[in-house]
């Protein structure tokens, strides 16, 4: 992380802010309710995913419509590896992330034949399919879906109270590992190859970058994260079903709304796109389908006259940045 | 300038899209410190070539070496890390990305280095092609004249033993192309071996010591440059193009 481009006063100020305010956000038990800590916890759970999905489709061009898939293998492995296993919720949340990897190394050179538009429906269908796999199971419920027995929630903690404060926990590092994580990767070269790729796919093929590779190790990664955010949801959740697992609207469509409005292939884009979706939806909830017909004005507006959204805006007008990757040139007298 | 090592040796390649033929048979030599000319009207196969040549499409039948390998079914990372590097007809900058981070990328993975490593021949490339001034601005916000040395300095910072140049003085005022013209001088006189497809003659015959007219796909002439526009064959193909470029 310790790149030399980076002038070291602002580092260390970039790096006190952001632990005061990680500080001051797991001190949340401490001044938030129950309902503003679930409210906080599915804040964090949203952007982790808005920041995993704006480095697939923002960064390394893999447009998927088919993340909800890594959601329900993330969720159905937590509660199935706890039941019939007997494992903890903590091995099975591991479990999860491994076999959303495998699901993901299994897709991606079916998948990656595919290109743009292309690329996106086919990864609909492969979670469509997913989906429709686990409804045939009756060991899991089938369509009904399966409920975390209480002796496995006790597991993590024994009254109420802790559990949610750990569940809380777990979320916030969660999206501040995703995003730092992410930054960090954006940073190093594997970032300056996806940078390249975003701006320029052509160009970066012919400097010798290998696009397949960066491309296949992004959506295997980001499988893997998605599936251990999706652990910590349903943990929280305590029920499954093939519906909720595996739901379009909730896991793809939702957070395709946040990093658009937010701001597309910037980091940025995704905490502003999540601070606005749930501004607007906490205001606008009681007004009924017309809040989506709001939502989806606000998009089809940002499309047309900010098409890299609210950040992408305000990037370009006032040159803000609050994570900045750009790597400064050398001094010219140490050339 | 040039010795009696072969850079790039092709011989017989071909490639067709379907019943279209676009690369008919074709066979070149050239030596390495070399800088060689392809003329030829438009859809003659020009850029084809490039793309054979680096790797982004597969020749039907034939056979390419570079420095005494075969590199006929090497991919075109791998070709690019051997060595052979293009510019773009189009610039194709990076154009989020400032001009010093476009050619960080093409010295990091272009020459596989840390970024650390990359950022000496980086800097050196803007250095050498009079980007340096301009290293922090955002490459999509550079005139053209600016993306036209962007593409050079990409290409230079990947350390190219050829370099191949699409086009590239196309769209250019008369004295942007003389600086163009001076630096891609530069360059091959410190011992890059070049293939330049040009249309903008005057700019290319200033250059090249050797010159090879392709019609159709295939290849029709090759000798230097003043035998060559001289050739009856040659003259009738160029007519048009050399009023095109009387007027820069």
């Amino acid at each position: 992380m310790s790149e030399p481009s980076h002038p070291s006063s602002d580092w260390r100020r970039f790096i006190a802010i952001s632990a005061l305010l990680v500080i001051g956000l797991a001190a949340a038990p401490l001044w938030a309710d129950r309902a503003g800590l679930r409210l906080l916890g599915e804040m964090y759970s949203l952007l982790t995913l808005a920041l995993l999905w704006n480095l697939l489709a923002g960064y390394a061009g893999l447009l998927s419509v088919g993340q909800q898939a890594f959601v329900g293998i993330g969720g159905y492995t937590l509660f199935s590896a706890t039941i019939f296993l007997g494992v903890s919720p903590y091995v099975a949340i591991l479990l999860g992330i491994v076999l959303a990897a495998l699901a993901a190394a299994l897709f991606a050179p079916l998948l990656f034949r595919l290109e743009g538009a292309y690329f996106a429906i086919g990864s609909w269908v492969a979670a469509e399919t997913i989906y429709l796999v686990f409804t045939m199971i009756p060991q899991l419920g089938g369509g009904a879906g399966m409920s975390l027995p209480a002796a496995v929630v006790r597991g993590i903690a024994e009254d109420r109270s802790t559990r949610e404060f750990i569940i809380y926990w777990l979320l916030l590092a969660a999206g501040t590992g995703t995003l730092f994580g992410a930054y960090a990767l954006l940073r190093s070269k594997v970032g300056l190859a996806l940078t390249a790729l975003r701006d320029n796919p052509t160009a970066a093929a012919s400097l010798g970058i290998d696009i397949w590779r960066a491309k296949f190790w992004t959506y295997v990664g980001v499988a893997a994260a998605v599936s251990a955010v999706s652990s910590l949801i349903f943990l929280q959740k305590l029920r499954i079903s093939p519906a909720s697992g595996f739901s379009l609207n909730d896991w793809t469509v939702t957070i395709i709304f946040i990093v658009v409005i937010g701001g597309i292939g910037r980091l940025e884009g995704a905490i502003v796109g999540t601070a606005v979706y749930f501004l607007l939806r906490e205001f606008l909830a009681n007004l009924g389908p017309v809040y989506m017909i709001v939502l989806g004005t606000i998009a089809i507006i940002t499309m047309i006259f900010a098409r890299r959204g609210i950040w992408g805006f305000l990037e370009a007008r006032f040159g803000w940045s609050l994570l900045p990757t750009t790597r400064l040139p050398p001094h010219e007298d140490k050339i | 300038m040039s010795s009696d090592e072969i850079a790039l040796e092709v011989v017989g390649l071909c490639k067709a899209y379907g019943a279209l033929s676009v690369t008919k048979d074709v066979s070149l030599t050239v030596r390495a410190g070399e800088a060689i000319g392809i003329i030829g009207p438009n859809g003659a196969g020009k850029t084809t070539l490039f793309n054979l040549f680096t790797g982004i499409i597969r020749a039907d039948a034939g056979r390419i070496s570079f420095f005494g390998q075969d590199i006929t079914t090497a991919s075109a990372r791998s070709r690019c890390h051997m060595g052979i590097t293009r510019s773009f007809q189009v610039p194709q900058p990076f154009g989020g990305m400032t001009v010093f981070e476009n050619t960080l990328v093409a010295a990091a993975f272009g020459q596989k280095l840390s970024q650390r490593e990359a950022r000496a021949p980086a800097a050196e490339a803007l250095q050498r092609t009079g980007l340096w001034p301009k290293a922090q601005l955002r490459a999509g916000e550079i005139t053209l004249l600016d993306r036209k040395r962007l593409e050079l300095a990409r290409s230079i910072a990947t350390a190219p033993r050829l370099l191949l140049l699409d086009e590239i003085a196309g769209g250019l005022t008369e004295s942007e192309c003389q600086e163009l013209v001076a630096l891609i001088r530069k360059i091959h006189s410190e011992g890059t071996t070049i293939i330049w497809i040009e249309h903008v003659l005057h700019a290319l015959l200033s250059i090249v010591d050797r010159v090879i007219v392709l019609d159709f796909g295939q290849k029709i002439a090759e000798g230097d440059p003043a035998t060559i526009m001289k050739s009856p064959e040659v003259s009738s193909i160029y007519l048009g193009l050399e009023a095109e470029s009387a007027h820069g």
